[in-house]
C-alpha cells in the first residue's frame, strides 16, 4: 500500500482514538458527574476528533497537490535544452522522465531488481526500454541519458517530499491529538470550539462554488494565453477559415463555428419559442387542472432526456427523413438534389428545438402565473375576450420575463454539445443554406480535445480559446436574463 | 348649450343574434385556443415519436441470433502432446479451433441432407468471429473435456443477425462482401430444422464491448460498471459538500457582499455549457494532478462539480420550506443554532434533500459531453474491475459514452445497440426519477 494510504489510515485511527479518549477524560475528570461538564462529553470527543484529523489531513492534501508541481520545476531545470528537440516539448520531455520513474518504481515493487541496483543503472549497460517493458511499462523510444537521469533525480526528490510529508502530517495529528486531550477538563467550552469548526467546514463548503468558477477561468485563460502566444489573436477572432492542420500553420478562427453555432440556435429557437410559448399560454390560462396535471409533467420529460439521444434521433431518424425528403434526387419525396448527408444544420436545429420546447414552456408558465389575477379580471370586466386579455394585457407585462427565458433558452442551445456533434457535421463554412452541413464551437472543441493531443501544439490549445469564448457568451447571456427576470418579479412583488 | 355630440344611428340587432363583428371576434378566440393546443399536441407528439423511435428500434437489441452446433473437441488438434497441460493447451490459439467449427458445420448439414457449393470457410462466417474464442475459453476451462462432443449455442454473425430482424434482405446484401445469398440459404434451411433461432440475449446487458468487426457481442454490463462507479463518487462527494453548502447559506451567511457573490456564482455555475466542465476537468485533474485518463474516478469528479449547483439549489429549498417556528422552538429549550439546524431542521428537509439528489444524479448519469474530453471513448470497455480501487482508477466507459462510440461505428449492427443502450439508460432515468417522486408524494410535509 502506499505511504499515503496508510498515512490516511493512521490519521483515521488516531481520530477515532482521540475521540473517545477525550470524551472519556472530560467524564473522568468531572468525577463521572456530567452535570459538572460545560458541554456534552460527545463534544469533547468532536473536539479532539477535529484537531487531530483536520489540520493533518489538510496539509496532506495540500502536499499532494503542491508537490509534482514543485519536483517537476526542479527536475525540469536541470534537463538540458539540447534533449528538447524539435516537435518536442518540455511538458513531453517530463511526461517521459516521469514515465520511466514510474517504470523503475514498478521494477523495484516486483522485485526485478533491488532498489540500490535501480539506482546505479546506466543508459550504456543496461536496455532501460527492455527492462522496463519486462515489468508492463511502455515507453515510446529508447530512454536517453539525460531523461534517465532525470527520471533518477525525479524519483529520489518523490521519495524525500513523501517522507517529510509523512513526517509533517503524523506530527501534526499528534500534536492536535495531545492538545485536544489535554484541553477536555469540565470548564472548557467544548461545544462552542466545535461548533465553530463546523461553520468554518460549511463556509469552506460554501466557497468551493466560488473556487469551481475560478478554476474553470483560470484553466482556460492560461492555456489560452498559451494559444495566443503561438497563434495570432486577429487571425483567431476576425479570420475567416477554420482548417486545423496537425503539420502546423492551420487557419484556427472562431468565425466561421459562432456562424454555425448561432444558425443552429436560431433554428432551434424558432422551433421551441412559438410552440413553448403557446403551450405555457393555453397550460396557464386555457387548460383545466386536469389537462394541466397531464400534459405539463409529459411535456417535462421531454427535458430529462438525456442529449445523447436527442443526439441519435438526429443522426438516425431527424437526418435520413430530411434526406427523403429533400435529398435524393428523382428518388426523394420532393424529386430535389438539396441534400446530401443527413446532417446539417437543419438536423440539428430542429431537435435541439424539440429539446428546448420544455424549457421554454416551464420558464413561461412560471412567469405568465406571476401576472397578477387582478389585470386579467380588470381586462375581461371591460369585455375583452379571453385572448384579447393574453395578447394585449397579460402578454405585454410578462414580455420581460418571456425576453429573459428566450435568452436562457439561447444559452442552453449555444452550449448544447451532443445533437451538434452528432447531428450538424464537421464543416467550418458561412453559408445561409440551412441543408449544408455545418459545424459549432462545441463540436470543434470535442474534435481539438479527443484522441492524442499535444498540449504544446495551437491545434490543441484553440480549444481552450474556443471553451473561454463559449463560457463568456453563454456567462453573459445568462446574467443578462437573470437580470431582466429579477427585475420583472419584482415589479409584482 | 352646447350641441349634443351625434349619436351615429346604429343598426337595431337583437342581442341574440350576433353581428359580423362579434363573430370575428369570436373566431379569433377560437383560433387562439387551437394554437395552445396545437403547440401542446406538438409537444406530446415529438414526445411519442422519440418514445416510439427507441423502443422500435432499440427492442431488436435485447434478442440475438443463436446457432446450435455440436463439436468434437478433437483432441489431436487441440492437445497435441496428448499430456492434457493446460499451457499446451493454451498455446493453441483461436486458429486452430476453426477447423473444429468447419467439421461441426459440415456433418450438420450433411446429417440434413443439404448439398450446397460453399466452402467451409464462408459456413464458418455465418458464426460470429467470437466463435472460435468461445470454443477454446470452454476448452481451457474444463481440459477434461476434450475427446468430447459438446453442443455449443454460437452468437451468429451480425448479418444473419439483421437478417432474422429484417435489416438485411437479399438486395442489400448485393455488394457486401461479408455475407452472400448462399450463406442466406444455409440461414434458412437451418432456421427451419430449429438449430438457428433467435432469443433473448442476456450478454447484451451484462456483456462488455467488443470490436468493430463484432457487433453481436457487444454489450452495455461494463459500461454500467463504469456509471456505477462514478455515480458513487458523485454522490459521496456531492451530497455532503451539496448539503454543507446550502446550510451555510440558508442558515448562516450573513447579507453581505461575499454571499452575494456566492450565490450569484451558484446560479450563473448551473448554467454553464456541460461541455466547459470537461475542459475544467481535462486541465486540472488530467493535465495538472495526472490522475488516470478516462478514469471513472475523474468522471465522477466532473460529473460533482456539474450536480453540485442542482444539489444546493434543491436543498435550499427544502431548507427554506422547514418553518421558522421549528427553529425558534429549539432555540426557545436551550439548542444552540447549530444544534437547531442539524438536529431539527435537516431531518424534517431530509426527504426534499433526497429527491433533489436523486434528480442531480439522474441529470449526471445521462451526461455525455464532459465525458468525451476526459477520454472514456475511444477504446473497448472489455472486462469488468476486479477490485473498488480499480473500478476507480482504471479506464472504463460510461453508459452514454458508450452508446456515443456505438453511434460513431457507421455500422446499423451497432446502431440498433445504441438504440437498445438508449433504452437500458432510459430505464435507469425513468426508475431513480420514480423513486424521487414516490418519496416526496409520502413525505413532503405541507407545514
Amino acid at each position: 500500500m502506499s505511504t499515503t494510504g496508510l498515512l490516511v489510515i493512521a490519521v483515521l485511527v488516531l481520530t477515532i482514538f482521540g475521540y473517545f479518549m477525550a470524551s472519556n477524560r472530560a467524564i473522568a475528570a468531572a468525577g463521572g458527574d456530567r452535570r459538572k461538564l460545560h458541554s456534552l462529553p460527545a463534544y469533547y470527543g468532536s473536539n479532539a476528533a477535529m484537531f487531530t484529523a483536520i489540520p493533518a489531513l489538510g496539509v496532506l492534501v495540500l502536499w499532494l497537490l503542491a508537490q509534482p508541481m514543485m519536483i517537476d520545476r526542479s527536475v525540469l531545470s536541470t534537463i538540458p535544452d539540447s534533449i528538447i528537440t524539435e516537435g518536442s516539448s518540455a511538458g513531453l520531455v517530463m511526461s517521459d522522465v516521469r514515465r520511466v520513474a514510474d517504470g523503475l518504481d514498478l521494477v523495484v515493487s516486483e522485485d526485478v531488481m533491488s532498489a540500490n541496483d535501480v539506482l546505479a543503472l546506466q543508459t550504456g549497460q543496461t536496455d532501460i526500454r527492455a527492462l522496463l517493458a519486462s515489468v508492463g511499462a511502455a515507453v515510446g523510444a529508447d530512454v536517453k541519458s539525460e531523461v534517465l537521469e532525470a527520471a533518477q533525480k525525479y524519483r529520489k526528490q518523490t521519495t524525500t517530499g513523501q517522507l517529510w510529508m509523512a513526517v509533517v502530517v503524523a506530527t501534526l495529528a499528534l500534536i492536535g491529538f495531545a492538545m485536544s486531550v489535554m484541553a477536555a477538563k469540565p470548564d472548557f467550552r467544548a461545544r462552542n470550539t466545535v461548533e465553530r469548526g463546523m461553520l468554518a467546514l460549511l463556509i469552506f463548503a460554501a466557497s468551493l462554488a466560488v473556487l469551481t468558477t475560478v478554476g474553470i477561468v483560470f484553466s482556460m485563460l492560461f492555456e489560452s494565453i498559451n494559444f495566443f502566444r503561438l497563434h495570432p489573436w486577429t487571425d483567431f477572432f476576425f479570420g475567416t477559415s477554420w482548417a486545423p492542420n496537425f503539420r502546423g500553420d492551420s487557419d484556427l478562427s472562431i468565425l466561421p463555428l459562432l456562424w454555425g453555432t448561432l444558425y443552429i440556435s436560431f433554428i432551434a429557437l424558432t422551433v421551441a419559442v412559438p410552440v413553448g410559448l403557446f403551450a405555457a399560454i393555453y397550460l396557464s390560462e386555457y387548460a383545466g387542472s386536469k389537462v394541466r396535471s397531464v400534459a405539463k409533467p409529459l411535456l417535462e420529460i421531454l427535458a430529462g432526456i438525456p442529449t445523447i439521444v436527442y443526439g441519435l434521433f438526429a443522426l438516425l431518424t431527424v437526418g435520413p427523413t430530411l434526406v427523403r425528403i429533400f435529398g435524393r434526387g428523382e428518388e426523394g419525396l420532393l424529386g430535389v438534389e438539396w441534400m446530401s448527408g443527413a446532417t446539417a444544420v437543419l438536423t440539428a436545429g430542429l431537435v435541439m428545438g424539440i429539446m428546448l420546447i420544455p424549457f421554454v414552456s416551464s420558464l413561461s408558465d412560471d412567469i405568465i402565473n406571476a401576472v397578477p389575477q387582478s389585470l386579467r379580471d380588470g381586462s375581461l370586466g371591460l369585455g375583452a375576450t379571453p385572448s384579447e386579455t393574453i395578447r394585449q394585457v397579460v402578454l405585454p407585462a410578462a414580455l420581460p420575463g418571456i425576453v429573459g427565458a428566450i435568452l436562457l433558452a439561447a444559452s442552453r442551445a449555444i452550449g448544447e454539445t451532443m445533437i451538434v456533434v452528432l447531428g450538424a457535421g464537421a464543416i467550418a463554412k458561412f453559408s445561409a443554406n440551412p441543408l449544408d452541413a455545418m459545424t459549432t464551437i462545441t463540436t470543434r472543441i470535442v474534435s481539438q480535445l479527443t484522441g492524442d493531443t499535444d498540449f504544446s501544439s495551437p491545434e490543441t490549445l484553440v480549444a481552450f480559446a474556443l471553451g473561454l469564448t463559449l463560457f463568456v457568451l453563454t456567462l453573459g447571456l445568462n446574467v443578462i436574463a437573470l437580470y431582466i427576470v429579477r427585475k420583472y418579479r419584482e415589479q409584482y412583488d | 348649450m352646447t350641441d349634443a355630440t351625434q349619436i351615429p344611428e346604429t343598426k337595431r340587432a337583437s342581442l341574440l343574434q350576433l353581428n359580423a363583428w362579434t363573430r370575428r371576434r369570436n373566431a379569433a378566440e377560437t383560433r387562439f385556443k387551437a394554437y395552445g393546443m396545437i403547440a401542446i399536441a406538438i409537444g406530446l407528439l415529438m414526445l411519442i415519436i422519440l418514445v416510439f423511435n427507441i423502443i422500435s428500434r432499440g427492442s431488436g437489441a435485447f434478442q440475438q441470433t443463436f446457432v446450435t452446433l455440436e463439436v468434437e473437441l478433437l483432441a489431436d488438434k487441440l492437445d497435441k502432446k496428448g499430456n492434457r497441460d493446460i499451457e499446451d493447451i493454451k498455446k493453441v490459439s483461436t486458429f486452430g479451433y476453426t477447423p473444429l467449427l468447419k467439421n461441426a458445420f459440415e456433418e450438420k448439414l450433411t446429417a440434413a441432407g443439404i448439398e450446397t457449393e460453399l466452402k467451409s470457410k464462408d459456413l464458418v462466417g455465418i458464426l460470429s468471429k467470437s466463435a472460435a474464442a468461445q470454443l477454446r475459453n470452454f476448452v481451457i476451462n474444463d481440459p477434461s473435456r476434450i475427446g468430447d462432443r459438446v453442443e455449443f449455442e454460437f452468437l451468429a454473425s451480425s448479418r444473419v443477425d439483421g437478417y432474422l430482424k429484417d435489416r438485411v434482405s437479399r438486395d442489400s446484401i448485393a455488394n457486401d462482401k461479408n455475407i452472400s445469398a448462399e450463406q442466406l440459404d444455409i440461414v434458412d434451411v437451418l432456421m427451419a430444422n430449429g438449430s438457428l433461432k433467435k432469443r433473448f440475449n442476456l450478454s447484451f446487458i451484462t456483456g462488455s464491448d467488443a470490436s468493430d468487426a463484432r457487433p453481436e457481442a457487444a454489450g452495455m454490463g461494463v459500461s454500467m460498471i463504469g456509471s456505477l462507479f462514478m455515480m458513487m463518487v458523485v454522490l459521496v462527494l456531492a451530497l455532503p459538500i451539496g448539503v454543507a453548502a446550502s446550510i451555510y447559506l440558508e442558515e448562516f451567511a450573513p447579507k453581505n457582499w461575499i454571499t452575494d457573490i456566492i450565490e450569484v456564482n451558484i446560479s450563473n455555475l448551473a448554467a454553464v455549457p456541460s461541455i466547459v466542465f470537461g475542459i475544467l476537468g481535462l486541465a486540472v485533474f488530467i493535465n495538472y494532478m495526472h490522475l488516470p485518463n478516462s478514469a471513472p474516478l475523474v468522471g465522477g469528479l466532473v460529473l460533482t462539480l456539474m450536480t453540485l449547483p442542482t444539489i444546493i439549489i434543491s436543498t435550499r429549498a427544502s431548507l427554506k420550506a422547514v418553518p421558522p417556528s421549528i427553529r425558534d422552538a429549539a432555540l426557545g429549550v436551550g439548542a444552540s443554532k447549530m444544534q437547531s439546524v442539524f438536529h431539527h431542521v435537516l431531518p424534517l428537509a431530509a426527504p426534499g434533500i433526497l429527491t433533489g439528489t436523486i434528480i442531480g444524479l439522474a441529470q449526471a448519469l445521462g451526461e455525455t459531453a464532459p465525458l468525451l474530453l476526459i477520454g472514456m471513448v475511444g477504446f473497448i470497455a472489455s472486462n469488468p474491475p476486479d477490485s473498488i480501487a480499480a473500478g476507480l482508477m482504471s479506464p472504463n466507459s460510461a453508459m452514454p459514452a458508450q452508446i456515443y462510440e456505438w453511434a460513431k461505428r457507421a455500422d446499423p449492427a451497432f446502431y440498433e445497440r445504441a438504440w437498445g443502450g438508449i433504452i437500458i439508460l432510459l430505464v435507469f432515468l425513468v426508475g431513480m426519477n420514480t423513486i424521487a417522486v414516490i418519496l416526496r408524494r409520502r413525505f413532503e410535509r405541507r407545514w
